[in-house]
Formats: structure tokens, sequence, C-alpha cells
């Protein structure tokens, strides 16, 4: 299908005001005599606040308040921006007693400047009684020390949670009896599989203004994916009504799910409630990796089950995973280790077990970042089916070939879903092709201890949460006959404003450049659930073809009037205006704005919400060659090539970026970024001095193709890209990795010491 | 303290703290641009030039600075405009946060070597992080910029 | 956070040695690692005036000013005739460019980082240190010395005819070496990020696969975030032996 405005690579809107470097950030854009706001910091993983000592602190010249346990409002609240009821337990506070891990909160300075209020930190004498803390998953569940004991923890779901057993959330979904079809099978793989807690490490860190508005209102500007989700969050944990708060975002300087909890903005909130004034807290990089909310340690234990010709009959796993002190996107993330990778299989899977146990840990707590579970499960599971492929002796894509899920299937792993539109078989024969698998998939002997080898993975996401997500649009007809879209999603930098102003273009028939966006203030904004799990350009893109379609019919109505003409069915909307059909006479759209705004009681403007029941998975194919080091374990990325169907990609170069910064994340996270944490629970990668993010020499070339499927229930056929594509890196690698060394390494990251000492 | 410099272009007197970072200089002086992305010199956003050379504006004292030129994007909008239009043709500035510090050592390295291969490029590069573009979409608008004016291919 | 009360660009080297000579007083060199520090300052000493920001070549020597940037050691021309290459390959992976023209020579040297290229490279060389009171005296000895509060004015690499060769291992690009090691025609053998400062091991003929044994066998190595004690032990060899090879041609 031919478009005009979708399906093409136009310039994001916000593009070159980015590049040239202007003023459009939190930290650009507000006062500058905000108080400063900072947070003393626990040192201990467990332990009660006994007593803090003020007097010296307060004395420090230019410091305006300090806050303590004593002073915030005891409601238990949750900061993952979900919707509500929320599965993520209450179980916050603003500032708790009890601290939970090292860098949780114990007190909120304001002060005049940085300088005063780190001074006025130093000077808080704070005495502890230390608790023992638990520090390994693994022992986590039904340990004699419990992280939550407090009685008014609760959950707004049930998930299978129990704060008496640390435990966040449980649970088990099977289809078919998987033991009997195991005991059947030639061959059994049972291994455990490990991720760490990498870090979104989006360029802007955490950071939060509030302020009162002219209402008396707190108002608040912050880095955020969910500003919907955040005025909830700050009207409980404030225990003020939400017609007190209005959240609004301006450019987002990356989020990748770490923005998707409201991590920061409670604390600036109540200081600018209590004191009257301005209040500013601008998280560091350090403080953003010790209390940030970056991904959920996993440990998944697949045990995978097939015959001898390599049909893929069965798939147990069992996931943990640690959520930290605090239980945000614990409950969900989980899942998707196993709904979106299990089904990839649907082919030829008779049977399947997913269960899984969340637990709580003295560790920072995790949150949302970027295939949110999916990246662990799919690590795990496309490990396991490569490792089949290696002891059966097949190639790994010819494997893969006879088991993957093919478009019309119903996939009992994915709630009973059909995969409507499926490419995957398409995306894996082009991959092999422009990758050259063939020739490539052999291991070659470069000389002078250097081996070339190639690993392939297969990934699936979703798109939205169906049954729960909503998104919405606004659209306004202005005098000149251009738009104005307004919404409630968060462009963090993916493009999203504009891409659903190319939708805009598409549905009303004008240029792009006619489209003006705006996003998001809860004030102005219509609801939308935030920009995450994959939503933006299929939820929110069908609202905005939902609002398209009701402001043709609304501008028709003005028109039908100046046109005296009863019967809408005779007019024809076109670029500039509507043509009556028998008369040719013509109302154009400068008009028909103009007559909006004057005796007329039709609006010219529309909003629209949509929400789904079905999440249809994008899917894709990524194949790595690498070039290893035997001497030293240093392996070099040379290529990667992705083939990714995601639907119609709405624009293809940014689709095409995102698929490329995705593999990037994925490829720091297979082999550089590591957590450490020491004896008392403080992870050591707490910089970009030690937390290794890839620069630009440590990913090879990339390739990236788009083999599209259409989806009828997305927005001119589309489904997400932003998740997917940092799901196949690590499987991958880690399969490259084997056959250049022929061990399997199952613990990301995969370091060259791991490699040299082959373990 | 007192210090006297030339900011983009004009003369610039203040008072300053002596352990003011030119980082915070800058932007007091209205120079938003410049932006701190981390505390350990890693990440490359803060790059300003000084004397035409790039530097991390967060490990150099405003103290430093005194009686030398110092220029943000502010002052070359022109220079970048050349070619930023090539990265956004590709959707490479994505969130935006690490361009100013990725332009202004991009102008660095086409004054000093305009026309560079793509490992030059990558190497002069390095010390930028951006975790959103995955680097390739930023390789290939310069390399599009250079082609345009007429580089060699470099490889 | 650093704190700074006083800055003082000295205006002789008389003047930055006297305000050295309190605790509280610092000279700031590059600052990169400086600020990363929770010193408080009394006065930081800037010797950005005294000119010693050059690099000298003469028919017999090398003259680096303290001030000189780590930049100007990976672009000076002479400098990487002089060393085949591997005073650019020692810091050319160091962070970035921006990071490398504010880093220092004398920074890096004077603080005798564990991690330091610059102090393994040089190590390597027929090289020394001038001091502003105690005078010029071998690299290897200032490299074992206790910090003072002398100020490390130049760095001499004499001219001796020989070749030279860098080796270093990162896991990720511009991160801190694993290890590094840097070998020269002089029978210096260089190891550093060990992860303890570089030292010296002189060597004498050819037979790589002996030296890279007894390197193996001799220098002491540590853990630590970036690498147990026995990969870097494994490392000395492997990098040793790379190290050779560059010297004589494989």
């Amino acid at each position: 299908m031919a478009y005009r405005s979708v399906n093409q690579s136009v310039r994001k809107k916000d593009a070159m005001q980015l590049l040239l470097g202007k003023p459009v950030y939190v930290e650009d854009i507000v006062p500058k005599d905000a108080l400063v706001v900072k947070l003393l910091r626990s040192p201990h993983a467990n332990a009660i606040v006994q007593d803090i000592k003020l007097d010296t602190a307060l004395k420090v010249a230019g410091v305006e308040a300090i806050y303590t346990w004593q002073d915030v409002p005891q409601t238990r609240f949750a900061i993952a921006g979900q919707t509500y009821p929320e599965p993520s337990p209450y179980d916050r506070l603003i500032l708790d007693r009890h601290v939970r891990f090292v860098g949780d909160p114990v007190a909120i300075i304001a002060a005049e400047n940085e300088k005063a209020a780190l001074a006025a930190m130093k000077r808080i004498k704070v005495t502890y009684e230390v608790l023992p803390a638990v520090l390994d998953p693994r022992t986590a569940m039904d340990s004699e020390i419990l992280v939550h004991p407090e009685e008014d923890w609760y959950p707004p779901c049930e998930v299978g949670g129990d704060n008496k057993r640390n435990l966040v959330a449980s649970g088990v979904e099977a289809d078919g009896d998987v033991e009997k079809i195991l005991a059947d099978c030639d061959i059994v793989l049972d291994h455990v599989y490990h991720t760490k807690a990498c870090d979104q490490a989006m360029m802007e860190t955490f950071r939060t203004y509030t302020q009162t508005d002219r209402y008396g209102r707190l108002h608040v500007i912050s880095s955020t994916q969910i500003v919907f989700h955040c005025r909830r969050i700050l009207s409980r944990a404030l225990g003020i009504p939400k017609s007190k708060i209005r959240v609004e975002k301006p450019r987002i300087g990356g989020g990748f799910g770490a923005k998707q909890t409201a991590v920061c903005e409670v604390y600036p909130a109540f200081v600018t409630i209590k004191t009257g004034k301005p209040a500013l807290l601008i998280y560091s990089r350090e403080e953003s990796k010790l209390a940030g909310s970056p991904r959920h340690e996993m440990q998944m234990h697949v045990r995978l089950g097939a015959m001898n010709d390599g049909t893929i009959r069965a798939i147990d796993l069992h996931t943990l995973s640690n959520s930290g002190a605090y239980g945000e996107h614990g409950p969900t993330t989980v899942g998707l280790s196993g709904h979106k990778s299990i089904p990839l299989y649907t082919g030829r899977l008779e049977a399947f077990r997913f269960s899984y146990d969340v637990v709580y840990t003295n560790l920072q707590p995790a949150g949302a970042y970027r295939g949110y579970g999916a990246t662990q499960g799919i690590f795990a599971v496309e490990s396991a089916v490569n490792e089949l492929s290696e002891k059966l002796g097949f190639d790994p894509t010819v494997i893969r070939d006879k088991n993957m899920v093919r478009e019309g299937m119903v996939m009992p792993a994915y709630y009973g879903e059909t995969a409507s539109a499926c490419a995957l078989d398409r995306c894996m024969s082009r991959c092999r092709r422009i990758f050259d698998w063939d020739a490539r998939y052999p291991v070659r002997d470069m000389g002078n201890g250097k081996v070339r080898a190639a690993g392939v993975a297969m990934a699936m996401q979703g798109s939205s949460i169906s049954f729960v997500d909503v998104g919405s649009a606004t659209v306004k007809l202005s005098e000149d006959g251009t738009y104005n879209l307004i919404l409630g999603a968060a462009d963090m930098g993916t493009g999203c404003d504009t891409i659903l102003a190319q939708m805009v273009a598409e549905c009303m028939d004008c240029d792009v450049d006619d489209v003006a966006v705006f996003s998001a203030d809860t004030d102005v904004s219509p609801y939308d659930s935030g920009s995450y799990a994959s939503s933006t350009t299929y939820l929110t893109g069908k609202a905005v073809e939902k609002a398209c379609s009701q402001l043709k019919k609304q501008i028709l109505t003005i028109a039908a009037e100046m046109l005296e003409c009863d019967n809408t069915g005779l007019l024809l909307f076109e670029p500039k205006g509507i043509r009556h059909m028998w008369t040719g006479r013509v109302a154009t759209l400068e008009q028909i704005a103009y007559k909006a705004q004057c005796f007329n009681t039709h609006p010219a403007e529309a909003t629209a919400s949509h929400t789904s029941e079905v999440s249809p998975p994008p899917f894709m194919v990524g194949m790595v060659e690498i070039e290893l080091d035997k001497e030293t374990g240093k392996v070099d990325i040379l290529d990667f090539t992705a083939v990714v169907d995601c639907g119609t990609p709405i624009n293809p170069a940014l689709a095409r970026i995102q698929t490329e910064g995705g593999i990037v994340q994925g490829i720091g996270m297979a082999l550089t970024e590591d957590i450490h944490y020491d004896c008392k629970g403080r992870p050591m990668e707490s910089s970009f001095m030690q937390y290794k993010i890839p620069t630009r020499l440590d990913m090879g070339k990339l390739r990236v193709e788009f083999e599209s499927s259409y989806e009828t229930s997305g927005p001119f056929g589309a489904k997400s890209i932003g998740e997917i594509v940092i799901n196949p890196p690590a499987p991958a690698i880690a399969h490259a990795i084997y056959r250049a060394t022929g061990v399997w390494h199952r613990d990301l990251p995969i370091t060259p010491e791991k490699i040299v000492m082959g373990k | 303290m007192e210090i006297k410099l030339i900011l983009n272009g004009k003369a610039v007197t203040d008072h300053i703290e002596a352990d003011t970072l030119l980082l915070d200089f800058v932007r007091a002086h209205g120079c938003y641009s410049v932006k701190r992305g981390c505390e350990t010199s890693n990440c490359g956003l803060c790059t300003v030039l000084m004397d035409g050379k790039p530097v991390l504006s967060c490990s150099t004292l405003a103290a430093r600075a005194d009686g030398h030129e110092i220029t943000t994007l502010e002052g070359l909008q022109e220079e970048a405009a050349d070619f930023v239009g090539f990265i956004a043709d590709q959707g490479a500035e994505q969130c935006g946060f690490c361009n100013p510090g990725f332009v202004m050592n991009t102008i660095a390295l086409l004054r000093e070597n305009p026309d560079p291969t793509d490992d030059e490029i990558r190497q002069f590069l390095a010390g930028n992080l951006c975790r959103c573009s995955g680097y390739e979409g930023q390789l290939r608008g310069i390399r599009n910029y250079l082609d345009q004016r007429g580089g060699r291919h470099g490889i | 956070m650093m704190t700074i009360k006083n800055y003082v660009r000295a205006q002789s080297l008389e003047e930055a040695y006297t305000l050295n000579q309190s605790r509280r007083n610092k000279i700031i060199g590059g600052m990169v690692w400086m600020k990363m520090t929770s010193l408080n300052i009394n006065t930081a000493i800037d010797l950005c005036d005294l000119g010693l920001d050059t690099i000298e070549e003469t028919d017999t020597a090398f003259s680096i000013g303290c001030m000189a940037t780590l930049r100007q050691l990976e672009t000076h021309e002479g400098l990487n005739a002089y060393t085949c290459g591997a005073m650019k390959k020692a810091v050319q992976d160091i962070v970035g460019v921006q990071f490398r023209n504010c880093a220092t020579v004398g920074g890096s040297v004077y603080g005798r980082f564990g991690f330091s290229d610059v102090l393994t490279v040089l190590l390597a060389m027929d090289c020394s240190v001038e001091l502003y009171k105690g005078g010029i005296i071998p690299l290897e000895k200032f490299a074992a010395m206790m910090k003072d509060n002398d100020i490390l004015v130049r760095i001499h690499i004499q001219k001796t005819p020989a070749r030279f060769s860098y080796e270093a291992m990162r896991a990720q690009r511009t991160d801190f070496p694993v290890l590094t090691v840097a070998a020269s025609t002089l029978g210096k053998l260089a190891v550093g990020a060990r992860p303890m400062r570089a030292m010296v091991m002189p060597f004498s003929g050819d037979d790589i696969d002996t030296i890279a044994e007894q390197a193996a066998n001799t220098i002491p190595t540590a853990k630590n975030l970036r690498g147990s004690k026995e990969y870097r032990t494994h490392l000395v060899k492997v990098l040793t032996k790379r190290a050779l090879e560059g010297l004589y041609g494989n």
C-alpha cells in the first residue's frame, strides 16, 4: 500500500532543536533560584534509623529545611508507573525509618545552593541499628530476615506475593503435561542462566522540578515517561487530591524504561508542599546507578525437551527474579521472561510450564528496562535452543525453521493469542541471506590466536499491555487549516511525537509539517498510560487514527452547514477543503476553522482513546559475527545483522535507529555491563568509569533491515519496535562465543576473563 | 575571584568561586547546550572548545579558562547547522542529550581533519557516549555530510 | 565533591613549590582525576602560566613539560617516530580526545596511578623525571617513590636508538586497561595495571617464550574489579609475548 506520510523517513520534529543544543530539558527551562534538593542515603543495606541529629546541619548558611521519616505521610505507595490498581505492591514511604538498601533515602535536604545542601548533609548525624541483610536472591525466599516486615505492606493486586516470605510475586502457568512430554523426549537440556541488574544509563539522569502554580497547586516538571501515573503516585504519596497536581514533561534525555518509575519525583514535591518554594532535584550519575530502577536480575532454569530430529516438544521455565528492596515492576517483568520467550517455539511445542518467584532482597530496587523481562527470558530460552542445535549437530537456523511460530498459529504460552501478523520465518531467511550465514557459521581460525565465529537468536515482544493500556490523542483544526496533535504519551527521544504526527498527516491528507505536536501535560493531554510496554505507536497511533476520523466527521458537519448540504455523504474531504460532490462548491479548511469559531456548536477537534484485547508481537532475528582472541578472551563484534518484523515501520529511519540503539545496548549487556556488590550490598559499578556501556569502538558494523507483516489491529499495520531490539544480542553473542571456544557461558556478562578461564 | 574570558566571541568578566567548574560557568552564562552526564569525565556531554580544542568542561576550572577563548554550541550555530541536518535525516539525534557534546567534538574533528575515514571518526568521537542511537546513524550522517561536500569515501 | 578555596596561577616554580609545601594545597595538573575526589583544597596551584605545556625535541632527547597533555603525546610526530608509534598506541584509548586534551603528562606520571598507560610506556624508555628540588632522577626510581611535595617539572626521554612496542588489554575500548605491557630493545619490559603501579623487568636476549614465562612468574599481580590475579598473570604472559613479537617482528 502506498502511503504519503507514514512509512516515510521524515525528520523528527524536534531534531534540529536537539542537535543545535537548544534549552529544552528540565534543567534548562526551570528557574535558577529553585531550592536545591539532596538526599542523604543509607550506607547500610538493612537498618533502622534510631536517631537523627539535625541541629548542626540546620545551622549551615543557606539551608532551608531538612526532613526525616518523622515528617512524611505514613501511607505506603508504589512508584512503578502502571495502570491502577498496580500489580506492584505498596511498600514505600517517602522516607522510611526502616532503610532497605544502600542508597535508600534517610533525609531530604533543601538548600539555596548545592554546596550548602552537601555541607548540611555531611553534618547530619544518624544512628542506625544495623540489621543483617538479604543479599542473595537465591536464599531470599523464606529467609528469617524480612525486607518488608511491616504490617501495612499492601498489594493492590493479587499476584502471589507475601511480604512475610520476602515474596513480591509468584505464580505458575502451564499448557499440556510438561513432565510427561519431557519424559518422552529423546533429549532434555537442563540449564540455569543468569542475567544482571543492568542499568539503562540514559544520558540525562533522573530529575524533577516542582513549584506552586498560580492556582496554588503543585506543578511538577519532570523527566518522565508517565505523566498521568506520576500524578496518581504523587497524590497518594503526598496525600493531596489529583486536582491539586499538574505533571508535565519537557524533552527527555532518554528513558529506556528507567523513567517509567517515579524514582525521584516525591522528594522535591514534598519540599515544595512543605516550603511553598520551587525545588529542583537532579540525581548525580552515581545516585542514578545506586538508587535508580535497573533491570531485574534473573536466574532462569530451563528444561527443554526435544527429539533427535530437532523437534522441540516441551519447555519448562522457572524464573527467579530479584526485585531488590522494593517491588516496583517485580510482578510484571517476570511474566515476560516466559510469555515472550516460550511462544517463539509454538511451532511444534506440545507442552510448556512457566513458573516464577520474585523476591525481595536488600539490594537496589529494580524497575523497567527496555525488554522488561523478555530480554532475560529470551537469553535463557534462545541459548538453550542454540545448545540443543549444537548438541544435535543441526544448523541452529534450521532447527528454528522447524520449530518457530508462524503466522496464524495460536500461541498457548502467549495468552492464547493468535500470531495474526508474523514474518518471523521471512526474517530468518532474509537475515540468513544478507548475513551470509552459511559462509560465516563455520568457525574460521584467523591465526595469531584469533577465531571468527557466528551466532544467532530470535526474539519477540508485545505491543502494549492487552486489556490494560489506554492510548489517547486529541486532534484540533487550526484557523489556517493546520492541525494540533495533543498527546499524553512521552517522546523520550524515540520520535513518537513525529510518528504520531505522520499518522495525522496520513489521515488528514496534509503535510507532516502542518501538524504541530504537544506532549505531555496532565492538565492538557488526553489520558494516556504513557510511553512504555511498546505501546505508543501501536496504541496511541490507533487513537490518533480514531481521533482523525472523528475530526473529519466534525469538519464535514461544519462544512455541511456552510455548503447548505444536509447529507455529509455528499461531501468529499480533500487536502485543502471540503467539496460538495454535486454542486462543486468548496469550503476551505481555513473557512471551516473560522466558521468553527463563530456562532458554532460543533468543535473542530476530536479526542479518541484506544485500547486493545491483543498485544501483537513484533519478531526479530539477529545474527552476529565475532572475532575472539583466544589468548586474551577479548571479543570484538564484527557485524551484527538484524531483520525485524515490526509490522509497517511508520518511520523507517527511526525504526532503524531504534534497532541499532537496542542492539548496542544488548551488546553491552552481553559483554561489558557488569554489576558486582560489595559486602554491604552496594553496587560497585556506580559510575561510567566502572559501568562500561559500549562506545562507538565496541559495536562493529550494524545492518538492519525490515521484513514486514501487516497487523490489522494496529495503525497502518504497525506493531511495536522499541523494546524487542535489545533482546537478540546476548543469546546470539553467547552462541558465537561457544562456537569460538566450545564453552557455553550462561552468566552475563561474558567477560574476557570468563572466556579465557573457561568459566 | 574575577576572570575575563571570551565566551562565544564575547568578552565576559565575572566573579567566580575558585572551584567553579567551566561547565557550571558557561551554563550560568546561558550556554544551556552544555550538559552534565557523569561525574567521572567519561561521557563527553560537556565538551566545549577551549582555544579551539575540545575539552571536558566538567573537568576544567572556570579559573583555568581565564584569558582564554571558550566556544560552546551556542557560538557555533551556523557551522553546526551545516552538518547536523544530516544527523537529523538519520534520526540519529534521538533523545538529544548527548548531541551538543557530540556536535562540538565533530566540529573539532572536521577542523583538524576535514576528510576523515570512518575509523578516524570513530576514534576521535570515542569519548562521546550515546545510549540511544547505537552510533551507526551518527556515522552515516557524518559520512553523508562529507560525501555531499566532496570527501573521498573513507573506510 | 572536591572543593577549592583559592586558585593561584603560579608565576614561578618557586612560588608553586612554596605553596605546595602546605598539605592542603595541591597542584591541579589537568584535574581530571582530582576532581573525582572529595579533597578540600585550600589553594589550587595551577602551573599553566609557566610554559610547561610543550614537547621539545632535540637530536638527542625529548623534553616534555609537565603540563603537556596526553593528546600532545598522542599526536607528536617526533615522539611517535622515535617510539615506533608506541606512545600513540599507549594513550589513544584513554577515554576520549576531550579527556586527553585535559589530562597532563605531569599529572599522569606524578600520580603514579596503577592503571596508567603513560607510566607503563615511559618506563620502557630511557626516561627520567626532572623535579624542581629533587633534580633529575630515573623514572623507574621515581615510579617507586612515595609522593612528596616536590614538583614534577619535565619528563626527559633520551633518544637512545631502540625499538618500542606497547600492548594493553581493555575489556571495553576506552576503559582502564586490565593490564599494560611496554617493551623496548633497551632490555626493558614494563608491566602496568597489575593493578598496582607499573614496574620494570629487565630482560636480555630475544627468546620470547622464556621472557614471557619469566615475566609471568616474577611480576606480582592482584585482583580488582577488572580482573583476577590469575587472569592478570595470564595476560602478563600473553601481552609480553605480543609486545616482544612487536619488537622483533614476530
